[in-house]
């Protein structure tokens, strides 16, 4: 188990240059992700047309884990169907718990988040923006959502 | 184990001498040499205490109280025996006024429910400050809620200090209890508790002091102070978990109803009425943590062996060393700046989230505490979510800081 496994360069990357963040001024869908371990903040912005996600941007505080997690994931399912982004989800829930699965390589990029593994202190890191989204798609209605807590 | 353990060589203390007595501190984390430097969350054990708590399973375990046969006789001793050692070690009139709990927490809790809630009027106000840690700002809340009282904070300044004329001005006719830390988990602060309740005494507002970070570093003598209570833990005084202390006065605690019914606690019951056992058993429902009590009586009998100015002295010396230390770091800022600190140091590093940081020093066997440490509005105040914690015990050394240092330069090298 070695640092690098867990900080691996495009997580660094996606931390110190995070995609997709910012305010949407466009959204119809906002939702918060909080966990209390760490004080990790996130809030979300989408905007769905139809069934798609066609824009989505993240703000908050976190670790460089949940930042890139989050930063990586707007990257991942901007365009997707809420289907779509659900099914990736549950692939990337598989990938950040199940360590007996081997790594899903298909994942591409996010599959360099399979570190957190080794370090179960920091799988809530890795999920929470994926817990948050999952939260926001399978919610019949697009506006302002509950927030989602990691506890 | 002898009670010479930790001499002065010159004016020097035996930090070797003491490590010994600490086995966990011979162990390795990820290949390195544990530096043990989360003594706020809880501190390790010496042998002392393990042995105490061993030897009492292996061949004194029975309920207490209870029988008349040999081993619950023998329990029996063990268990009041610590009660006698701590009642000494903090100076307390009478064992009457030491009740066992699980915790500071508890302790808390406790004085809430059965000294303030049967006390607190709508309109009356509980004294805290903004230091607290959420174990003496939410059982205050709840009790606030129950009685239709309010919560109040006094302020504390950029550098994380009380400033007594703040609190005292806020101590008026409605003010009913004053409850501050002794010295703050988050932030290190030592609160000028002495005048705190002195001024409270003087207007009749009782007063409870969170001594959990306190006990491990300095000598507390209750009857000097003069608070109505002072709650703390076992566990961070080298003691087991799920044990702790509420002092009390014995005239305060005669007063109060008990908070919890049951076994031990009682006199004699019927279905018409129970008669209360009296102090400090009115307090102690149910079979309580024995070999907790008992292992806490030998970290009291430990800390006794020790020379505990020497060891303060340590402590001391530690603090600013490592403060020195951290301050040379490109990016570091202390958090929590007092001028009367006990040894811990909070402090965030630019473009490093604690948690991280967290992690890089783990790898490097050191173990440091990342987050919130249970004080949220000390966080807000200071616009951080999270602060990382190195908290030193009389074990730590001057090397172990140096290892911190050098893993905090890793851990900006990886990050920013």
């Amino acid at each position: 188990m070695e640092l690098s496994d867990l900080y691996r360069d495009v997580i660094l990357d996606h931390n110190r240059r995070p995609r997709n963040f910012g305010d949407l001024s466009a959204a119809n869908a906002t939702i918060e992700g909080f966990n209390p371990l760490c004080g990790d903040r996130l809030t979300l912005r989408l905007k769905l047309a139809g069934d798609r996600i066609e824009d989505i941007r993240f703000e908050g505080q976190g670790c460089a884990i949940s930042t890139a997690s989050a930063s990586l994931m707007t990257e991942a399912v901007k365009g997707k169907t809420r289907e779509q982004a659900i099914a990736l989800f549950e692939r990337m829930h598989r990938l950040l718990t199940d360590d007996s699965a081997p790594v899903d390589e298909e994942l591409g990029k996010l599959a360099a988040l399979s570190g957190v593994r080794e370090f179960p202190a920091r799988v809530k890191c890795a999920s929470l923006c994926w817990h948050t989204l999952a939260s926001a798609l399978k919610s019949a209605e697009a506006q302002v959502l509950p927030s989602v807590s990691t506890e | 184990m002898t009670n010479t353990l930790a001499v002065h060589e010159g004016p020097r203390f035996d930090v070797a001498a003491v490590r010994r007595e600490f086995p966990v501190l011979a162990r390795t984390v990820h290949g390195k040499p544990l530096a043990y430097l989360d003594n706020g969350a809880s501190s390790q054990r010496p042998n002392a205490v393990i042995d105490a708590v061993d030897d009492y399973e292996r061949h004194h375990h029975a309920n207490i109280h209870r029988g008349v046969h040999a081993l619950s006789q023998e329990a029996t001793t063990l268990y009041e025996g610590a009660r006698d050692r701590v009642t000494r070690f903090i100076n307390a009139r009478s064992r009457h006024e030491v009740v066992f709990v699980r915790g500071t927490t508890e302790a808390i809790n406790l004085v809430a429910q059965s000294y303030a809630r049967p006390l607190l009027r709508a309109g009356d106000e509980v004294l805290v400050t903004h230091l607290e840690h959420h174990a003496n700002i939410v059982p205050w809340q709840i009790v606030c809620e129950q009685t239709g009282a309010k919560l109040v904070a006094a302020p504390m300044d950029s550098h994380g200090e009380i400033h007594a004329d703040a609190v005292e001005a806020l101590m008026g006719p409605r003010t009913k209890l004053f409850a501050c830390a002794h010295v703050s988990n988050a932030l290190g602060t030592v609160l000028p508790v002495r005048r705190l309740i002195a001024s409270a005494k003087a207007q009749g507002i009782a007063t409870l002091i969170d001594g959990a970070q306190a006990v491990p570093h300095m000598t507390v003598d209750v009857q000097a102070l003069g608070a109505d209570f002072y709650a703390f833990s076992g566990h961070k005084m080298f003691g087991p978990t799920g044990i702790g202390v509420l002092y009390g006065r014995e005239s305060v605690l005669e007063r109060m109803p008990p908070w919890q019914g049951g076994g031990d606690m009682i006199l004699a019951v019927s279905f018409a009425k129970t008669t209360y056992n009296g102090l400090p058993y009115k307090f102690e429902a149910g079979t309580p943590n024995i070999s907790g009590a008992i292992g806490l009586g030998a970290a009291v009998d430990f800390l006794g062996s020790i020379d505990r100015d020497a060891a303060q002295s340590h402590e001391a010396e530690l603090l600013h060393y490592a403060t020195a230390r951290l301050d040379a770091i490109d990016g570091l800022r202390v958090i929590g700046t007092a001028s009367h600190k006990a040894s811990l140091i909070s402090f965030i590093v630019a473009g490093v989230h604690p948690h991280d940081l967290g992690t890089v020093l783990d790898q490097d066997g050191i173990a440091v505490r990342t987050g919130h440490h249970c004080a949220m509005p000390v966080m807000e105040f200071f616009k951080v979510p999270a602060t990382a914690r190195a908290s030193f015990a009389i074990y730590n050394t001057f090397e172990e800081i140096d290892r911190l240092a050098a893993s905090i330069d890793r851990a900006r090298r990886l990050f920013v």
